[in-house]
């Protein structure tokens, strides 16, 4: 009995590291900004696309590359999801401020390109993207300085530009085959193969500690402590501080705020990266991926408050561990059959049901504290 | 006690430790102009605000007419008879003047009240003559957003009294106004304060000559002195605290 | 000076003139037109497409005139629709239950099927449960001051449970397999023949005017200036002596409505009513019709649900491929670069007066102003 107890309270805080994992990119960028990132879970899909491919390369190798792939798919992972965002923070975002409402419409249409995208994304369609970023990019450097007084002349050379790389993406489609216009994952999901050292266990007493949920844990931990002291001790994450206690008054005092916002936009994207790779240690990887976990991940910063570490913390584990505990059907069974309360907690034992009881607790919870579990205080904070 | 219309007793609000109000005596006869001057970070803004039910009061409490606003919501408290002007013009800046106004004025603020509006028969009269005190009927029927910062003070003001209430709180009404302006803004509060009891929060010592018969110094969430203006500019401790040499 | 609206009951009743009109002609004129053009199939697609112009309706009220972003208008739309569908497969004969329960051992009717054998009670809840549902939901939310953003939120997660909720289970309402109405009777004939399918589309076509009419009567006088107040300077209503919870609850609740009688109508013309209609995609569509339309503008909301459902019916046939681009890329340039939508982008033409109601609220107060950002780009 005990032992079921534990695996489930050790199943939980797996679940809430990975909520933690991709909640503490989503509640930086919300401090900060007051934007919430509708395509955030599609930057954790994408993540787990890189790990994916990433094992593919590397993985195939064998021996130690094999065992240690996932090493190097860490910080790749990071890197590609913070591009990502960078870029996302960079086109859209930035024009947006001071409309979160308009921002979340804006980044929810990207997340479902995110996700067309990697659904079909093929050579022919990389070859026709490429070239179109070739084209602006000459654009820019040679041909829109000369034409300085004519706005309207970038946007037609866009989309000229576009018009033709599709064309000519097409047309290599049409001459190549399959070679070029197989999709490179399709819309069913892929598997990421652990290495050997992930696919054991620990264990415990008279019950494993899998090894999997483990390094999910401690991935996690270790990003928790690397984002505290990015925060606190180093000169940018006192500027992301500062701009996100007062804008203005950062602005004025010569902090670059647009600076400021896309770094942050960035590790926040890059973290979701991260917890992109413990998800696909978890199950398989299909385009879907970043809905399944979104909204989860919103109702962590909704608990945990604004701009607080600890408050996302605990309310990724809190609310991780309850979601496991009802899922598990474990509450009826220490109850016994006799409790009136068994009939009740069988009711909500499966995944979706435990998701029902979960959301009724935090309305409940947010009529004892509207504004999570650690609220700003003071005159600004509703001006 | 009870004869004055505002008073707090022992009023402190806290944010986390820091105390913006420290034990607060204050209080307000009917009738009377009013206005609290000092230092940035004195707490005069706060001091509004735990009025008007924005900040409860971590202790002590707050009468109006000798009721207790302690746990009223800031629409209650409005409904009591105190109106707020806030430091910048808020207005509704897709609502034209004139909405603004009957917006304000308007008798019955729940739901039903607005759904089925019984006709207006004083209203326009009312709100009309109130449009000329604020000297804004040309502009009656524009958007908010197209007025310049000195109509929107007085639309503001404008629709303060529109609500009718017994205790006026203004905060810095002249802010970023011309000297033109300001005279203007200056006569429109004298002129209500023969109606109304007016508590007026101010930096403009030019200003505040022009209005104030008694003037309540605040400093670090406590009252300094309180006395007419030639008293409060003479005392030593005001000096020291807030105008750091007497001017002229 | 002031009654510069002398010709408003002139305009009223042209304006009541012209949407009897439209009503009259897209119940008599268009249905005869598309089968002379051999186009039959699209009328039932104009009434499905109508249906959800209520629904628009109902998401112009709460976010183009009230600013309340809810993402879980497809709670109300599947209240809605569920209540109808279930009244129409009780319509057998007594005693008998519903053919899925035998799939799953049902043999005792679930208690909360039965208020459903009467036909007011159905008509009733299809207005009711999703306006009782939203009003108890948005009570708990705006008392405690919860808004923007973290409205939008928790409306999805509300979202996220309902469609979980219907989902799992199967014993209760035939779970991810959805109640089916085309194969059930009214009035002794089949939903989906030819009779009961004109009276619904004639149905739908009134009922959009219907539901203008109150939008606008609800948009247009007092109520409709302190929703925009609402929308614009909530704190600042608080102060003028409003409550704005009770107004916000109302109206989403109204809304809540309106789009649960869509969602009715659509089920009955679509033939089936499953939880995918609590998708996160449907709910947010229901949010871009609005935008394309133009918010804060009622024709807008309707014309912006046609058109946004035409295109989809036409182009995710022809290129399912790249329908997800071209919604995606319609989410970013309605935002950027149309804010106005439609009717908003039209009404720059200057052939008709300017709107007195702008359509996006102003900036947030503590947000730094636009200028900041612009920095060196272009």
């Amino acid at each position: 009995m005990l032992s079921v107890l534990l695996d489930t309270l050790f199943d939980g805080i797996s679940i809430g590291s990975v909520l933690l994992l991709a909640a503490l990119g989503l509640a930086i960028v919300f401090g900060l900004m007051g934007v919430i990132n509708m395509a955030h879970g599609e930057l954790m899909m994408i993540g787990a696309y890189t790990m994916y491919l990433v094992q593919n390369s590397f993985g195939g190798l064998g021996g130690v590359w094999f065992e240690s792939y996932i090493f190097l798919a860490l910080p790749t992972a990071f890197l590609v999801a913070a591009l990502g965002g960078l870029m996302l923070e960079r086109w859209v975002i930035r024009y947006l401020y001071g409309r979160p409402l308009e921002t979340l419409l804006a980044t929810w249409g990207v997340s479902l390109i995110l996700q067309q995208f990697v659904r079909s994304v093929n050579w022919a369609m990389v070859i026709g993207l490429v070239l179109w970023g070739a084209l602006i990019l000459t654009g820019r450097l040679l041909v829109w300085p000369r034409w300085g007084n004519l706005p309207w002349m970038s946007r037609v050379w866009v989309i000229a530009a576009g018009a033709l790389a599709w064309g000519v993406g097409a047309l290599a489609g049409e001459r190549f085959g399959l070679a070029l216009e197989e999709p490179w994952f399709g819309a069913e999901g892929v598997d990421v193969n652990a290495p050997d050292w992930l696919q054991g266990g620990i264990p415990l007493g008279d019950f494993q500690l899998p090894a999997s949920r483990l390094f999910i844990i401690s991935l996690t931990s270790i990003c928790l402590l690397g984002l505290y002291l990015f925060l606190q001790k180093s000169p940018w994450g006192l500027r992301i501080r500062a701009v996100t206690q007062n804008r203005s008054m950062s602005a004025c005092l010569g902090i670059p705020t647009g600076t400021v916002d896309a770094l942050t936009f960035a590790l926040g994207s890059g973290l979701a990266g991260v917890a992109g790779c413990a998800v696909s240690l978890l199950g398989s990887v299909d385009p879907n991926l970043g809905q399944e976990y979104i909204v989860n991940t919103f109702m962590v910063v909704v608990v945990g408050g604004v701009g607080n570490l600890v408050g996302s913390v605990v309310a990724a584990m809190t609310i991780g561990i309850l979601q496991d505990l009802f899922s598990s059907g474990i509450l009826p069974l220490l109850l016994g059959d006799k409790n009136p309360l068994t009939g009740f907690f069988n009711f909500f034992a499966t995944d979706s049901m435990a998701k029902v009881i979960v959301f009724a607790l935090i309305i409940i919870f947010l009529q004892v504290r509207p504004a999570g579990m650690f609220p700003q205080k003071g005159r600004s904070v509703d001006a | 006690m009870t004869s004055k219309i505002l008073v707090t007793e022992n009023l402190t609000v806290s944010f986390d430790g820091f105390k913006a109000l420290k034990n607060l005596n204050f209080s307000l006869e009917p009738g009377e102009l009013r206005v609290v001057i000092g230092p940035n970070g004195a707490g005069k803004t706060t001091f509004l605000d735990v009025i008007t039910g924005k900040v409860q009061p971590t202790s002590g409490r707050i009468l109006f007419k000798g009721q207790n606003l302690r746990r009223q919501t800031e629409e209650q408290i409005s409904r009591l008879g105190i109106g707020r002007k806030f430091q910048t013009p808020r207005v509704y800046l897709n609502l034209t003047c004139w909405q603004n106004l009957e917006l304000s004025y308007h008798a019955r603020k729940s739901v039903w009240g607005t759904l089925f509006p019984r006709p207006p028969r004083d209203e326009r009269r009312h709100l009309g003559h109130l449009l000329e005190i604020i000297g804004l009927v040309p502009q009656a029927q524009s958007r908010a957003a197209l007025l310049s910062h000195g109509e929107k003070q007085r639309l503001e003001i404008g629709m303060l009294v529109a609500q009718s209430p017994n205790l006026l709180l203004v905060d810095e009404p002249v802010a970023g106004l011309t000297d033109e302006e300001t005279g203007k803004v200056g006569e429109l509060l004298l002129t209500l304060a023969e109606t109304h009891s007016i508590l007026v929060i101010e930096h403009d010592m030019e200003f505040v000559r022009q209005i104030a018969r008694q003037v309540t110094v605040l400093h670090e969430g406590t009252i300094l002195c309180e006395g007419t203006i030639e008293q409060v500019q003479a005392d030593p401790r005001v000096i020291e605290v807030y105008l750091g040499q007497p001017q002229e | 000076m002031l009654n510069l609206r002398l010709s408003r009951p002139k305009a009223l009743l042209l304006e009541v003139g012209v949407v009897f009109l439209l009503v009259l002609a897209t119940v008599f004129g268009v249905p005869p037109l598309l089968t002379a053009a051999g186009q039959a199939y699209r009328i039932n697609l104009l009434g499905r497409f109508l249906a959800l112009a209520i629904a628009a309706l109902g998401v112009d009220l709460i976010w183009g005139f009230t600013g309340l972003l809810s993402l879980g208008q497809g709670i109300f739309f599947a209240l809605g629709g569920y209540s109808l569908a279930m009244h129409l497969q009780l319509q057998i004969p007594t005693g008998q239950l519903p053919d899925f329960f035998s799939l799953y051992g049902v043999s005792q009717l679930p208690w909360f099927w039965y208020p459903y054998y009467s036909f007011g009670f159905t008509l009733a809840a299809v207005v009711l449960l999703p306006a009782l549902t939203a009003a108890l939901l948005g009570y708990l939310v705006f008392r405690n001051r919860i808004r923007g953003v973290y409205f939008a939120i928790l409306t999805q997660a509300a979202l996220i449970v309902f469609f979980n909720f219907f989902n799992g289970q199967q014993k209760l309402i035939n779970g991810t397999n959805g109640l089916k109405t085309d194969t059930t009777e009214l009035f002794g004939q089949l939903v989906s023949s030819q009779p009961i399918q004109s009276a619904f589309y004639t149905c739908t076509v009134v009922l959009v005017a219907v539901a203008y009419f109150l939008c606008r009567w609800l948009t247009s006088g007092r109520f409709g200036r302190i929703l925009v107040a609402v929308r614009d300077d909530e704190t600042r209503l608080r102060f003028s002596g409003y409550n704005p919870t009770g107004f916000k609850v109302v109206v989403f609740a109204i809304a809540a409505a309106l789009v649960g009688v869509a969602g009715a109508l659509y089920t009955v013309q679509s033939g089936i009513i499953t939880p995918d209609a609590m998708s996160i995609a449907f709910s947010i569509d229901m949010v871009i019709w609005v935008a394309v339309g133009g918010r804060g503008t009622l024709v807008g909301a309707i014309l912006g649900a046609l058109l946004v459902e035409f295109a989809r019916n036409n182009l995710s046939d022809q290129f399912p491929e790249f329908w997800l681009f071209l919604q995606g890329a319609l989410f970013l340039l309605v935002v950027t670069v149309l804010p106005g939508g439609v009717i908003g982008w039209v009404r720059t033409w200057r052939i008709f007066p300017p709107p007195t109601v702008t359509t996006y609220p102003s900036l947030e107060v503590d947000l730094e102003p636009e200028d900041d950002q612009q920095d060196s780009r272009d």
